[in-house]
């Protein structure tokens, strides 16, 4: 045990950091914002940021950061440099999830309560669209094209495929229990949905919403219903897929090519969000049990470190500086 | 803005592929027996206790519904003990073949002996461990946990805090005689003691009067003034009589569990972990009030019926009925993990909340218990210990 820790800590000497940059970490219980160096791994600050904040997002340009306040009904709008709250936008009650086009804008709001998905004009603070879908809308994916957003709904354990300029929903694919979390490569090829309950990661096709394959996880000595998939990362090269495996304590790595999980990495306690540094060369967990982050080596495959945040955090988002 | 909302779900309804226009209905029927007030005037019964919960069911599925091409109706029926077999005949006879029926075990079985062959029927009340075991029935599905789930809930949560030794105080009912066994068998099964015993008998009369807690603080006390030592008193009062004016009331501090104190539940309205804070608000939006433990079982059995139906496309209660007991049948239930049912008595796997008034405090299964097919199967009769035949493939 000792020598593993040894070993980790040399490696964290070991390997350098990426370039210059923040990351950010949203503290459900805490209602703040831890702020993470990027290159020193040291805490910065940590801000308020209304009432239980859980999803979190930067704009293109890295200036501002989007934080879903779900207890307040709105999104926050802050400025990543001084962490001054610019604006609220508005969101729908209860916002939980979202994702921003590509363009930076508009922003894809799901709403849990109200089975709502509110596209919100980042820019003219005003809602553009509400579209119906399924019960409990909170995975939000965007095609990296930009021309269809995903929406998971957990009651209704669908992926509902938007249309972003008809707001139409064009494709509903059936996956498995709760739904929470949407995830396309980069080359717009295959779309991921984790299941928390149903334990898997469906790989769906978006030209058509065909399952092709089905991702489900197994750790020995861990209680099979302890491994719930919720976040997923891909790399952009679509080789590595990182799922978050809430309470088993497991961040699962993924072959992009054969969806078949290659290694379990052990991290904090109820790992439920990820998120890349701009170069893809550190991946950071969320872990809300342990109020910490753990922070992997996307090409080395260890977890190299964890740092401590705020209370229960719940998303997390790298800006470059 | 509203319009538009509108518009997409006019867009999203033509989506739907009504290749054949599938309609579910089912019946809640729910049996309403003469009973006293509750001893306390916050668990006075809502007229549309459980039905509620069906309606919210029955939205959720319709939800779905939109999408697969399938429209869900479901009835409220209330019957008194008398006239529960009539009305289930009456219902059948118009063709209905789901059936959540909240009903004690003696009209639970006449209405299982009644049904069709291809009418299916979901418990949503009657915990008798029995039904479970050597008085199953093939065509009941029990949504409702077993009165040996609950006390197991109860039971592993006391040996995780190392509280082995019980004081057992049952009331004079059958129920509360029959949960009282259920908390014996708990011991037996994970190595608790009943160190000592007694039964609070019913003598009748209101539960409830002008300055009763008088008596109440005088009587208990010494009720209670000579139990053996003890870490817990297990009050084993189904019918409501004496367990809610236990706690504080002992000759000695004791923490009271079971019907009061500490309570194994299979709901409660301050829940919020596992997103159950956005079921809570979609149920307190539609009915104004919170929601109770048979507003749950309701929508669990419909929810039941909805996910077998969305999965096979096929309103057949046959193969409704086979799906769910399937390895393939799975439901998120806001419990934290998946609910399944034993294949060879039908129950529905699920955790137990523990609760005290105002907030969940545990859930069962505790860490630390081990089993080999599913830690659920921990709680109530394991496949070895049912009697059960009627499920035998």
């Amino acid at each position: 045990m000792n020598r593993v820790a040894l070993a980790s800590a040399l490696l964290a000497l070991m390997t350098s950091p990426a370039l210059a940059g923040k990351v950010f970490v949203s503290n459900e219980r805490g209602n703040t914002i831890t702020v993470v160096d990027s290159e020193t791994w040291e805490v910065i600050t940590e801000f308020p940021a209304g009432n239980r904040p859980r999803g979190i997002t930067a704009s293109p340009d890295g200036k501002h950061l989007y934080v879903c306040a779900s207890d307040d009904n709105v999104v926050r709008v802050f400025d990543t440099a001084t962490y001054q709250e610019l604006h609220t936008l508005p969101s729908g009650p209860d916002p939980e999830l979202f994702v921003l086009h590509p363009s930076g804008n508009p922003l894809y709001i799901a709403n849990e309560d109200d089975n709502l998905v509110t596209v919100t004009d980042v820019n003219t603070h005003t809602i553009l669209a509400e579209v119906p879908v399924g019960v409990e809308p909170e995975g939000m994916g965007i095609s990296p094209d930009g021309k269809y957003v995903v929406n998971t709904s957990e009651t209704t354990n669908m992926a509902h495929f938007i249309d972003t300029t008809s707001y139409e929903i064009v494709q509903n694919t059936l996956v498995d229990q709760r739904p929470r979390f949407a995830q396309y490569t980069a080359d717009g090829k295959h779309l991921f949905v984790s299941a928390e309950i149903g334990g898997t990661v469906s790989v769906i096709n978006p030209d058509g919403g065909a399952i092709e394959h089905k991702i489900t996880f197994e750790v020995p000595g861990i209680a099979p219903e302890l491994l719930q998939p919720v976040g997923v990362r891909v790399t952009s090269d679509g080789k590595k897929v990182f799922v978050a495996l809430g309470p088993s304590n497991r961040v699962a790595l993924v072959n992009g090519e054969t969806f078949e999980v290659e290694k379990y990495l052990l991290v904090g306690q109820r790992v439920w969000q990820l998120a890349f540094d701009a170069e893809e060369k550190y991946l950071y967990t969320t872990n809300g049990n342990s109020n910490d982050i753990s922070i992997i080596d996307v090409a080395a495959e260890e977890v190299v470190k964890s740092v401590q945040v705020g209370q229960q955090p719940w998303g997390v988002v790298v800006v470059p500086d | 803005m509203f319009r538009l909302a509108l518009l997409v779900l006019a867009g999203l309804l033509t989506l739907a592929k009504p290749s054949q226009a599938q309609e579910v209905k089912a019946v809640v029927l729910r049996v309403d027996y003469p009973a006293l007030l509750p001893v306390s005037r916050l668990d006075l019964r809502p007229d549309d206790l459980g039905f509620a919960g069906a309606q919210l069911a029955t939205e959720d599925n319709q939800t779905t519904g939109q999408f697969m091409g399938q429209t869900y109706v479901t009835e409220s029926v209330v019957a008194t003990p008398e006239t529960a077999l009539a009305e289930f005949e009456r219902l059948q006879g118009e063709g209905l073949r789901f059936f959540a029926v909240q009903a004690r075990a003696e009209e639970l079985l006449a209405i299982s002996e009644a049904a069709a062959p291809d009418t299916l029927i979901f418990n949503t009340l009657a915990p008798d461990t029995a039904l479970r075991s050597a008085e199953c029935r093939g065509n009941i599905l029990h949504i409702a946990p077993s009165r040996q789930m609950q006390s197991d809930a109860v039971a592993q949560f006391l040996i995780w805090k190392k509280w082995p030794r019980w004081a057992l105080i049952h009331g004079s009912h059958p129920e509360d005689i029959a949960l009282a066994e259920a908390y014996r068998a708990s011991a037996a099964k994970f190595g608790a003691k009943i160190v000592d015993e007694r039964e609070f008998t019913d003598t009748g009369g209101a539960r409830r009067t002008d300055t009763g807690h008088v008596q109440v603080q005088r009587q208990l006390p010494v009720f209670t003034q000579d139990l053996k030592e003890h870490d817990v008193i297990i009050a084993a009062d189904e019918t409501d009589v004496f367990a809610t004016y236990l706690p504080f009331h002992t000759w000695r501090p004791s923490p009271i569990v079971g019907s009061a104190g500490l309570r194994p539940l299979e709901w409660h309205p301050a829940l919020e972990a596992w997103g159950g804070t956005q079921f809570q608000n979609r149920f307190e939006e539609l009915t104004g009030r919170y929601m109770r433990p048979e507003d749950y079982t309701a929508w669990l059995a419909l929810r039941v019926l909805g996910e077998a139906v969305t999965r096979t496309k096929s309103a057949d209660p046959a193969e409704i009925r086979a799906y769910a007991l399937s390895d393939k049948f799975e439901l998120a239930a806001f419990k934290g993990q998946k609910l399944t049912f034993r294949a060879w008595n039908g129950q529905m796997r699920q955790p137990i909340l523990l609760a005290d008034g105002r907030i969940m405090l545990s859930v069962s299964p505790q860490e630390g218990f081990l089993h080999q097919r599913s830690l659920l199967d921990t709680l109530g009769l394991d496949q070895p210990e049912s009697a059960c035949i009627a499920f035998a493939q």
